[in-house]
């Protein structure tokens, strides 16, 4: 068993091992200086934020819905909200060009409206990255959701607040640390997508090239340059991780 | 000022039917074993809970009535609750857990924090404790907070759960106090639910017993507690319940009389003494006991396997007696009689 355990964690360990090693130290800074790093940090900046923005809107209002409101098929829809946390992003891709592509059910027939066609587009990537991004938000806010006392909405109707205003004094605040919790994981699992977004928005520089498609176009051909980036990204992650520790645990549960 | 509700509903295992009518000027316990439905009927008069068939009116406003399919939502009724265990917002600071409901209802937020300050002040809760969570406070903090809250939106029907259940032994008596006053000077109907039959007797005027979601006796405390028609009423009716102002070892009860107790308390208090305790005479007693007095006996009820005797005197009490010792006495209605209690079974609380 412990040999086991061991190989495990070398298993882990030893790639980002090896990626630090790479780290061209020394011209770190250059290498994140050029113009094509810059932009794909910015886009990808712009992207993530913009996906948790439209998980956050969408995926609140569908938390609150799993865990309030009773109706067929409840336990159905919450395993479908979950598929994209296990589905492989390119399927994911895939499946978005068979909407949105300019020749997809909808993409066809949305393609004259402004922001349309979608496809290799900012907003595509948006779109990519919350297909992805947003279960993570969802399940998160949904076990919060469950676990708040409702009483407390009680006590709020009893001294007067309205739906509404109850849900943005109380509920609110009450599963903040849940819905933190569950926009940082979103939100890191938006800044790292690289199937779906490759696939259904492409990697165009200055357009849809983020930090993942950058660096998997520079591998071929400078990879120090790759390297470079693929730091940024693994410092975030293990930001993200340092600030939820414990409380992602505590509160991620079905 | 009068709440008239006749409430049917079934939740779970729990079927309750009950009406009721709170008289003007009056504070209402709803009593009963746990489980009886008194929480839920509480959640019912503030719209938590739908009825299933009956009517809710407060002072000649419809709240429900299910034939007519009417139903005011809770943050439309002019109700407030004191939850049982306070339920007070944890993000909030207990200036603004008291301030929720003023600015729900529209004042600003300076006008609302200072208006919740004065009730703070109104329920005794320290200064210093304004800005803390309700984390960082006492049972006893945490239920003047939970009361401030709940008299601060000026409510017409004030309902508490428990309000005295979940502090200490310690925070009890002056918590009672700040409950008494504080009921009393509002100008709310006033419902509270407890399960602690001295709780009813120290802040209420009025009984309404409730036994598996059914009233089972309903009256004022005098007579729930004279005439029992049910074991739990029975056992709750156990206690005879004085009030006056306490003097060291003497009780000054209010038409004068005095009661000698083994325990020294000062200022108003009031005192419970279990029938069991009061000894029956048919002359002037010359035992060691420090407190006796002549009366009449007005009523004799056989319960199970005692009689209860009520004694009409200064002060009048209930006596509990076997059947063979009421024989022994050859007591009749009407007839004279003395009473005695002993100090040392005269339990005196401050109030």
């Amino acid at each position: 068993m412990p040999l086991a355990a061991t190989a495990a964690v070398a298993l882990m360990v030893l790639p980002l091992a090896g990626l630090l090693v790479r780290v061209p130290w020394s011209t770190l800074a250059t290498e994140l200086a050029t113009s094509e790093a810059q932009e794909a940090l910015r886009l990808s900046v712009v992207c993530s934020l913009g996906a948790l923005a439209v998980a956050v809107v969408l995926g609140v209002p569908l938390a609150w819905v799993l865990a309030r409101v009773a109706f067929p098929g409840r336990s159905l829809l919450r395993a479908l909200v979950t598929l994209p946390m296990v589905l492989p992003p390119v399927v994911g891709g895939v499946g978005l060009l068979a909407i949105f592509g300019r020749r997809g059910l909808l993409g066809a027939r949305l393609g004259s409206l402004p922001g349309f066609p979608l496809p290799f587009t900012i907003q595509g990537v948006v779109l990519a990255q919350a297909f992805v991004a947003m279960p993570f938000l969802v399940v998160a806010t949904e076990a919060g959701l469950r676990q708040l006392d409702r009483r407390y909405e009680d006590a709020a109707a009893t001294l007067g607040a309205r739906p509404w205003h109850r849900f943005r004094t109380v509920t609110l605040p009450l599963i903040g640390p849940s819905l933190v919790a569950g926009a940082a994981l979103s939100w890191a699992r938006a800044l790292g997508e690289f199937g779906a977004t490759i696939t259904f928005a492409g990697s165009l520089p200055g357009r849809t090239r983020t930090l993942p498609t950058a660096i998997y176009a520079g591998l071929q051909s400078r990879p120090e340059a790759a390297v470079a980036l693929s730091v940024v990204l693994l410092a975030v992650s293990l930001t993200v991780l340092v600030v939820l520790r414990g409380r992602w645990l505590g509160a991620g549960g079905p | 000022m009068t709440l008239t509700a006749d409430v049917g509903l079934r939740l779970g295992s729990l079927e309750l039917d009950v009406a009721m009518r709170t008289p003007p000027d009056e504070v209402v316990a709803v009593v009963g074993p746990n489980g009886s439905g008194k929480s839920t009927l509480l959640r019912a008069l503030a719209g938590l809970v739908r009825l299933d068939r009956g009517r809710v009116v407060l002072n000649d406003v419809v709240l429900d009535d299910v034939a007519a399919g009417a139903h005011v939502e809770p943050e439309q009724r002019p109700v407030s609750v004191m939850f049982q265990d306070t339920l007070l917002f944890p993000h909030l600071s207990a200036l603004d857990n008291v301030a929720y409901g003023i600015r729900a209802r529209g004042t600003g937020r300076t006008d609302a924090r200072r208006r919740a300050d004065t009730w703070l002040e109104r329920v005794g809760l320290d200064g210093t404790h304004r800005d803390s969570r309700p984390a960082a406070l006492s049972g006893g903090q945490a239920q003047r907070v939970a009361l401030a809250r709940a008299l601060a939106t000026e409510p017409a029907l004030l309902l508490l759960d428990e309000p005295l259940s979940a502090v200490d032994v310690s925070a009890k008596a002056p918590l009672r106090r700040v409950l008494r006053e504080q009921l009393a000077g509002s100008p709310a109907v006033r419902v509270l639910v407890t399960h602690d039959p001295v709780d009813a007797m120290a802040l209420a005027d009025r009984l309404v017993v409730i036994e598996q979601g059914r009233v089972s006796q309903e009256g004022p405390i005098a007579e729930v507690t004279t005439r029992p028609r049910s074991a739990w009423v029975a056992q709750l009716a156990g206690l005879n319940l004085f009030r006056g102002r306490a003097e060291g070892r003497h009780l000054v009860l209010g038409d004068g009389s005095q009661l000698t107790v083994a325990t020294a308390v000062r200022g108003p208090a009031f005192a419970l003494v279990h029938p069991r305790a009061v000894t029956v005479h048919r002359s002037r007693p010359e035992g060691s006991a420090r407190n006796a007095w002549p009366g009449e006996a007005t009523g004799l009820h056989l319960e199970g396997d005692r009689v209860r005797v009520q004694v009409h005197g200064t002060p009048c009490i209930v006596a509990e007696l076997t059947p063979a010792g009421a024989a022994d006495l050859r007591l009749a209605e009407g007839g004279p009689v003395w009473v005695s209690v002993k100090a040392t079974e005269i339990d005196v609380y401050p109030d």
